[in-house]
């Protein structure tokens, strides 16, 4: 029996200003099917799915809505024709309750909106879905989970039927990954239909019954997903070329210990549950000592209280046997500590300056980039042009400013600026969150490179592949205490799931 | 006809320099019918001002002093903005200056003549860079907002000078104002009006470009302004930079009141609030916090000034008229400037099919 078409994108073609950023694209959402759709960063996923739900328009083709031609200028233009957009970034505000948040914007509200009459709404539209949320709590005391259902009940609320997901599951653990495949399950039974961006390629096989993969603006591959028998398929789809999953990894000779890190303790500003609690472990020379966990549980103040950005109230920080506790971000950048931050736009780079500077935000203090005060221009470019073949860099040159790169080539900037000055310690926070597959690759390859070379590395990923293969001891963190550590060749994924939830080993 | 504005990939080139030109143009219409509503003739008044501005010798003498000081104070606050760090106590700060200057003037003469000068301007430097020094503290220490602190201390230095000229200081014969600078102090006039002041702001501009844009220190700034975070991050103190940072830009500003006052009023008296601090704002954004177009704008600005005053004697008109016009000029500029990193693209009205 054949489908009913719900979306039907004819010829696409997108183009910015020297980028060619979709070409000819065909795109078909039948009725209650999850289309995945995959691809690098800047392949053109996003810029697809902002002319569906019109932030940007074509330059060519035509779009079909339910069969009908639609012209869509505005987000109320996609939200009119039943299409709406769960971005990355939630969009909600704290210090409003659920209901509030779900209203928020709505056009035909009466002046006094009786909050109880849609709070009774909201509750079946939940039961409904099994999206269970209390209407009247305010959202900043939901958990990320929850608040993504908050998101998910609003485009319901508003009588869409075509859902658009942008990497749904970055932020959720195993476990409220599973929920939220069930509910959109459920909601794909009352005829809804999905669209699912993702990096993630297990997800695609237990999420889609379709997948499409974008590469370079173009759609390089339409597939059902129960055709799709090995990863590797995918990933090379995606890169275009085959894709190493084994990395080479030397034996694990641990040296001496760099970092040590002693009952530290940091209290939160806002909850009565410390941030970090009694934290204790060692970091040696050639390990890389791998934090996992659920974001939030601690893991960035972690990173933040060793590289003196966050002040600890007790306990004590050792690099190298001397004592760097509440220390300032500059002397212990001195004493060798390298750091690549979790939010690689807000801490990692100045999007305003140019690669060759961002590149040199370490070195300039040097004698290798200036004399006394001066800096040295001619031996920064010299100095950025070298670091931009090492570890190639995409850019135009040196002189584009670096928010303009992509995603992978900002990290890679970052990665090469700290590694360059690394001297023996490098703390790395989610090095390829939100990275595709040939430029996590990279990342993964350059920290072993490190670690191979003898530096002691911290390593804070959520994803629990990454960590297993990656490093060599992997300890849990869960609200702020650490679970336990161990051996990562111990370390099953079950074993961490469930250290990761918070599940003691006692009480298992 | 629909529009909608897009971001551009980058920042455009052509548009920074056609978009002071077009809102300049902008303004003047815009104060073509300010100036029609009284009964001006626009292009009358417009020639009139220039002619105000650099007519003769003279006035050309007077543009050029009135430049001094506000491109000082447009360099003192450019150094705060880079930051992020909104100064809006250039005039506080210029005002402590000549407090500073007449201190020493006043009570320190048992200097030897030639040292009042000197130390006066130092003095200048120390008063403007403490009080600015204290709302960059406030604000580093305890994340106090500076937009209210650093206007709140304007009022409190001018009411200090006011309780200085008009009583503590003031001169036993004058109603008001103190006793007038030991003329060996005074800063030499070598055209006219126009003294060697001008020569120290001009050095500055370059000293300026040279730590901005060429030292650790510059670059320090800048990756504070642009991303702060980022900054911090990468092991630059934020805290210290922000109070250096404040010391100097009152520093700047303090030495504007110091010269101004050697080399013109000769005393503390009214009017040492002249406006040139917070008109100093205007240079330093219409400059784009560059140093060498601040010069550019300041004596643009300096010739507005002085043209307007002519104004009154030439066309009857108020001089207040010239403030509406400065205001007018930003007005335009501001708004543009949406369009060095957006575009404007029409489309046709919507399609059927």
């Amino acid at each position: 029996m054949e489908k009913t078409l719900v979306v039907e994108m004819k010829n696409i073609t997108k183009r910015f200003p020297g980028v060619l950023a979709n070409e000819n694209v065909n795109l078909q959402l039948h009725k209650g099917e999850v289309l995945a759709l995959l691809g690098e960063n800047g392949a053109g996923k996003s810029t697809l799915m902002n002319m569906l739900v019109g932030l940007y328009r074509p330059n060519e083709g035509e779009i079909y809505v339910k069969g009908k031609y639609v012209t869509i200028t505005s987000p109320q233009d996609s939200m009119a024709l039943g299409i709406g957009m769960i971005h990355q970034e939630f969009m909600l505000v704290g210090n409003l309750t659920v209901g509030e948040n779900i209203i928020l914007g709505l056009k035909d509200l009466p002046i006094v909106p009786d909050i109880s009459e849609i709070n009774k709404k909201i509750i079946e539209l939940s039961e409904k879905y099994e999206l269970q949320v209390d209407p009247t709590r305010l959202v900043e005391t939901l958990t990320v989970g929850e608040q993504q259902r908050v998101e998910i009940l609003k485009l319901l609320y508003r009588g869409a039927d075509i859902l658009i997901l942008d990497e749904p599951t970055a932020v959720l653990t195993p476990k409220e990954s599973k929920e939220l495949n069930k509910i959109l399950k459920k909601m794909l039974a009352e005829g809804k239909s999905a669209i699912f961006i993702t990096h993630k390629m297990i997800e695609v096989l237990e999420f889609s019954e379709t997948l499409m993969v974008l590469r370079k603006g173009k759609c390089v591959g339409i597939k059902p997903t129960a055709t799709i028998k090995e990863l590797s398929e995918i990933a090379n789809l995606m890169v275009g070329r085959p894709v190493l999953f084994d990395l080479t990894k030397g034996p694990f000779k641990p040296g001496k210990v760099r970092v040590e890190l002693k009952n530290v303790c940091v209290n939160s500003k806002t909850h009565s549950r410390k941030t970090l609690d009694d934290i204790t472990f060692n970091i040696r020379e050639g390990e890389i000592f791998g934090i996992a966990g659920v974001a939030g549980n601690g893991q960035q103040p972690l990173s933040e209280v060793i590289t003196g950005l966050l002040k600890s109230n007790s306990g004590s920080i050792l690099i190298d046997g001397v004592d760097y506790t509440n220390k300032t971000p500059l002397q212990i950048i001195n004493s060798g500590v390298s750091h690549i931050p979790a939010d690689r736009g807000r801490m990692g780079i100045v999007g305003d300056m140019n690669v060759g500077e961002n590149l040199s935000m370490k070195k300039y203090r040097t004698i290798e980039l200036s004399n006394h005060h001066m800096i040295n221009k001619s031996k920064v470019r010299e100095f950025a042009s070298r670091l931009i073949e090492k570890f190639v860099i995409k850019t135009p040159n040196q002189f584009t400013s670096a928010k303009f790169l992509s995603g992978g080539n900002i990290q890679k900037t970052i990665l090469a600026r700290e590694i360059n000055s690394c001297k023996g310690v490098l703390i790395a926070v989610y090095p390829s969150r939100g990275l595709d597959v040939g430029a996590i690759e990279s990342v993964r390859e350059n920290i072993i490179a490190q670690r191979d070379k003898g530096t002691a590395i911290l390593l804070v990923s959520e994803e629990l592949d990454e960590l297993r293969t990656v490093c060599d001891t992997i300890a849990v963190m869960f609200e702020g205490r650490i679970m336990d550590i161990m051996d990562s060749k111990n370390a099953s994924t079950e074993k961490i799931g469930l250290l990761m939830a918070g599940v003691e080993r006692s009480s298992k | 006809m629909r529009f909608r504005i897009e971001k551009r990939n980058e920042k455009s080139k052509k548009m920074q320099i056609l978009i002071p030109l077009y809102s300049l143009l902008i303004s003047a219409i815009l104060g073509g019918f300010v100036l029609i509503l009284s009964n001006a003739n626009p292009i009358d008044t417009y020639i009139a001002i220039f002619k105000g501005a650099f007519g003769s010798d003279t006035k050309i003498q007077y543009t050029l002093v009135k430049m001094i000081p506000l491109l000082m104070c447009g360099l003192a606050v450019g150094i705060a903005f880079r930051l992020r760090f909104w100064n809006i106590g250039a005039e506080g700060q210029y005002v402590m200056g000549v407090i500073g200057i007449t201190w020493v003037m006043q009570f320190w003469t048992w200097l030897p003549g030639v040292l009042l000068l000197p130390v006066g301007l130092l003095m200048a430097i120390i008063f403007g860079g403490f009080w600015g020094g204290i709302p960059g503290a406030l604000k580093a220490q305890w994340r106090v907002d500076e937009t209210l602190t650093t206007l709140m201390m304007n009022y409190i230095a001018i009411g200090i000078a006011e309780f200085l000229y008009i009583s503590a200081w003031k001169a036993p014969k004058n109603n008001m104002g103190t006793v007038t600078f030991p003329e060996i102090a005074w800063i030499d006039r070598f055209w006219g009006k126009v003294h060697y002041g001008i020569f120290i702001v001009l050095i500055l501009v370059v000293v300026l470009y040279y730590i901005l844009y060429k030292t650790r220190w510059g670059f320090e700034l800048n990756m504070i302004g642009k991303n702060s975070e980022a900054a911090r991050c990468q092991g630059v103190s934020i805290k210290r930079n922000i109070i250096i940072a404040m010391i100097v830009s009152g520093g700047i500003a303090g030495l504007a009141g110091g010269i101004d006052s050697a080399a013109v009023t000769h005393s503390l008296t009214k009017g040492v609030n002249s406006g040139y601090g917070f008109t100093g704002i205007i240079v330093a954004w219409m400059s784009g916090l560059n140093p060498f177009i601040s010069i550019i704008v300041a004596l643009f600005l300096a010739a507005l000034h002085t043209g307007s005053d002519a104004l009154q004697i030439t066309m009857r008109l108020p001089s207040a008229m010239g403030e509406v016009l400065q205001g007018l000029i930003l007005l335009p500029l501001l708004a543009g400037s949406i369009f060095i990193d957006h575009r404007i693209i029409f489309t046709r009205a919507k399609r059927d099919k």
